[in-house]
């Protein structure tokens, strides 16, 4: 058999590598300012690190350019070994790397200036999202040229991981990208309300489970064999690890949608498909880890390996919590409090980044041909990125246990414990502190670990092409006889794809149909009418400066909520709302019933004086001060706003663009006259402030319902108290109802 | 979540067969999976198993 002389392309990994390790260094700094900012809101001292704009920075930066660079560089290292060739095209490489930066690059040139589509891990603009889909393209197309040429049969387990990571992440980032342009850096999002987030939450439980999950675990089958120098544990458990997770991961959607009117078996199988996801997620943790059985002695010496266990470890416990907090009682008290995003940085801290610094151990001596300048810098960096996790997630998790069974407090009187919501967030301000501190040893750990990489890559000598040979691969397609279709597919790429791309199809679809039947069957009230021109462009305000980062409008149906915020949601309240701006976390409260006539309304000069300085009006907000806002609104676009928006099924009437701004002004100057009567110290009003649209939009919301005798339709829903069944829960659900 | 669409998933016709056809694909894929798993060759696996170990 003829041996073929060729050689891996390490210049490529080696410029993945630089970009992950700069990256998340400055992405887990963004994260830290983040952090301080909920500590001392003076920080926000400018609009463009205001905590509603640098949050989304921060979780682009980690998730896309720091995992994101992560991936890349472990696939472009791994994949050329697996398949004994090198990378399809160099070119495409370089495409795929500059590209990449590029895109991080827009990133950081447009969060920060408040381009933003207002979704969640989804918030770059659409000329960046068609950039995201060209450089994934160029991935793909790198990935299956590189496997179509391989001179090694069968495809090892890894390269499915990486396989199944580029279609379904193809498949998440298109449907989720609809959107609407109506300029180079502003689109509505095609999807409404209702619908809108159930897209959303589908990609984004999807691309944690494709972006941060699955191409790590592809590294994981890889590098953790090579670090412990012996094969896996179990390569059967490892084809079922890969099927059920791919396949039931996609099905665990609606756990987003707990204590919805979602039928009962839709709620139940998102449950049950969820604690399904526990027993893959465990198979390929426990696969990992038996990995080390009979080796454990080495990861006391071995650092790679020490990273690779405690990341693993942190998968486990994270796959085992997500279940858990996808149970109706658990999320009863988790949602929209820390709790997730410990649960979040359990994963992100613990699986991503500490594995992602095991592969960096690993390969800048193999690239440098030398060996770790000081282990005794990597080990500190082991122990401070270890405890810095533990000093980060515990005291959140706590705070989220505190706010959650805070909101939820009830005098004996029946009235709310703490009615004011900044006393629930007062009592956070310990633990925001602790988490600041942890979060700062997590990122000086990963500065050791650069100074000790960048020192053994000065010591050594960059082998920038690999010599390797192999026989050539006579016609990969032939089998032999009587073998397994698995066998088969294996070695067929092409249809490899296509089999992974079903099953992960079969979920999504069963998820997406019934989603959009959904948005076909939202019941409308007839109340609810589009906003005024002046209250979109306040509401386009409100997701420029990222108000949906600290506050939901989402009121779930329970006792305590009802009190504290009002009438419940209804679905048909959101129908003109591209995007829908629902939210996640409650830094601070709900505003769903923040407009007129609900209970929680405030006068228009409150709102003034507190978006100037909210701590002139709420003694001891961490709400950014807004004082840019006081400049003038820009109404150059209202008019194909009011068109697009009527493109996307709103019903403003035929011409109404003509109008739009004579509306605007005339709802502008009443706001203006409201704010000087109510209080005739404010000097400095206009009406033409952006303030002012802001305060429409802010007076408008959840506003609707209260027109009298318009409301058809709203089915009353039983409140819902699954805990403390013994309160009453005589909350009068009917009184919207004719 | 969602509390205000009582009813209108149930209002799409034919809607009760769609947990038993999830069950039914589920069934199939995992016994289909679990068959082809412990039938595979065992010394085809070790090789696949060590494909990482075996570049240099």
């Amino acid at each position: 058999m003829q041996v073929e002389k060729f050689s891996y392309d390490n210049k490529i990994v080696r410029l993945f590598l630089i970009a992950t390790i700069s990256w998340g260094i400055i992405g887990m700094l963004v994260g830290l300012i983040a952090a301080c900012e909920l500590i001392w809101p003076e920080l926000n001292f400018t609009r463009y690190i205001s905590f509603g704009r640098l949050r989304p920075l921060h979780t682009n930066a980690v998730i896309f350019a720091f995992v994101g660079n992560g991936i890349f560089a472990g696939v472009y290292y791994s994949l050329q070994r697996l398949l004994k060739a090198r990378m399809f095209s160099d070119a495409l490489s370089k495409i795929n790397f500059w590209g990449w930066q590029l895109i991080i690059l827009s990133a950081v040139l447009t969060l920060p200036f408040g381009y933003t589509t207002g979704k969640e891990y989804a918030e770059l603009e659409w000329p960046i999202d068609i950039a995201i889909t060209l450089m994934w393209l160029a991935f793909g197309i790198n990935l299956f040229g590189t496997i179509l040429k391989r001179r090694v049969k069968h495809m090892y387990v890894a390269i499915w991981f990486y396989i199944a990571t580029f279609v379904t992440v193809a498949v998440l980032h298109i449907v989720n990208s609809f959107e609407f342009p109506i300029s180079f850096f502003k689109s509505y999002s095609w999807y409404a309300g209702v619908q809108d987030a159930l897209v959303q939450w589908w990609y984004g439980h999807n691309a944690v489970a494709f972006f941060l999950t699955t191409p790590y675990l592809g590294l994981m089958y890889y590098f953790v064999p090579k670090a412990a120098n012996r094969p896996v544990y179990s390569y059967r458990l490892s084809i079922i690890h890969f099927w059920s997770l791919i396949f039931i991961y996609i099905w665990a959607g609606p756990h987003h949608l707990l204590y919805s009117s979602l039928p009962d078996w839709a709620q139940s199988l998102g449950v049950v498909f969820s604690i399904m996801l526990l027993f893959p997620s465990w198979g390929g943790m426990l696969n990992g880890l038996l990995t080390l059985r009979g080796a454990w002695d080495k990861v006391r010496d071995d650092v790679v390996l020490k990273f690779m266990v405690v990341a693993i470890t942190c998968y486990g416990m994270v796959t085992f919590e997500g279940p858990m907090l996808s149970l109706k009682n658990v999320n009863w008290i988790s949602h929209f409090t820390d709790w997730t995003i410990a649960h979040v940085h359990v994963g992100g801290l613990g699986w991503n980044g500490m594995f992602t610094f095991g592969m960096a151990y690993y390969l800048v001596p193999k690239l440098w041909r030398t060996t770790l300048y000081s282990k005794s810098l990597a080990n500190t960096h082991f122990w401070i990125a270890t405890l810095g996790i533990i000093l980060w997630v515990i005291p959140m998790y706590w705070a989220g246990f505190t706010q959650g069974l805070m909101w939820k407090d009830f005098n004996p009187d029946g009235s709310l414990a703490h009615p004011n919501f900044l006393e629930t967030l007062n009592q956070l301000r310990p633990y925001f502190m602790l988490r600041a501190i942890g979060g700062a040893m997590f990122i000086a750990g990963a500065v050791i670990m650069a100074y000790n990489l960048i020192k053994t890559a000065k010591q050594g000598n960059f082998l920038a092409e690999e010599a390797a040979e192999a026989p050539a691969l006579v016609n990969p397609k032939q089998g032999h006889k009587g073998e397994h279709w698995h066998s088969a597919i294996e070695r067929r790429p092409m249809r490899f794809l296509l089999f992974a791309l079903i099953v992960i199809l079969i979920g999504g679809l069963i998820e997406l149909v019934p989603t959009f039947m959904v948005g076909s069957n939202v019941p409308k009230i007839s109340s609810v009418e589009p906003y005024t021109p002046l209250e979109l462009e306040g509401r386009d305000i409100y997701i420029r400066e990222g108000c949906y980062n600290c506050h939901s409008q989402w009121v779930r149906p329970f006792r305590d909520e009802v009190k504290r915020y009002g009438e419940y949601s209804k679905s048909g309240e959101f129908i003109y709302d591209h995007p829908f701006q629902w939210g996640s976390k409650r830094t601070g409260p709900d505003l769903h019933r923040s407009g007129r006539g609900n209970g929680m309304n405030k006068p228009e000069s409150w709102h003034y004086k507190h978006m100037i300085d909210p701590r002139i009006v709420s003694e001891g907000s961490i709400m950014p001060a807004y004082p840019w806002l006081m400049e003038k609104l820009d109404v150059s676009h209202t008019k194909d706003k009011i068109s697009a928006m009527r493109s996307l099924g709103v019903p403003y009437p035929d011409g109404y663009e003509e109008q739009a701004l004579e509306d605007l002004n005339k709802q502008a100057q009443e706001i203006y006259e409201a704010i000087i009567t109510q209080d005739p110290e404010i000097k400095n009003a206009r009406p033409d402030m952006e303030l002012i649209a802001m305060i429409a939009y802010l007076e408008r919301l959840g506003s609707d319902i209260h027109k009298a005798n318009k409301v058809e339709e709203i089915e009353t829903v039983e409140i819902v108290e699954p805990i403390d069944t013994a309160k009453t829960t005589a909350v009068d659900t009917t009184k919207i109802q004719n | 979540m969602l509390t205000f669409i009582k009813g209108h998933l149930s209002s799409i016709s034919g809607i009760e067969i769609f947990p038993i056809i999830s069950l039914l694909i589920f069934f199939t894929f995992f016994v289909g999976l679990g068959i082809y798993v412990f039938r595979t060759d065992r010394k085809k696996i070790e090789e696949i198993k060590r494909i990482p170990l075996d570049e240099e």
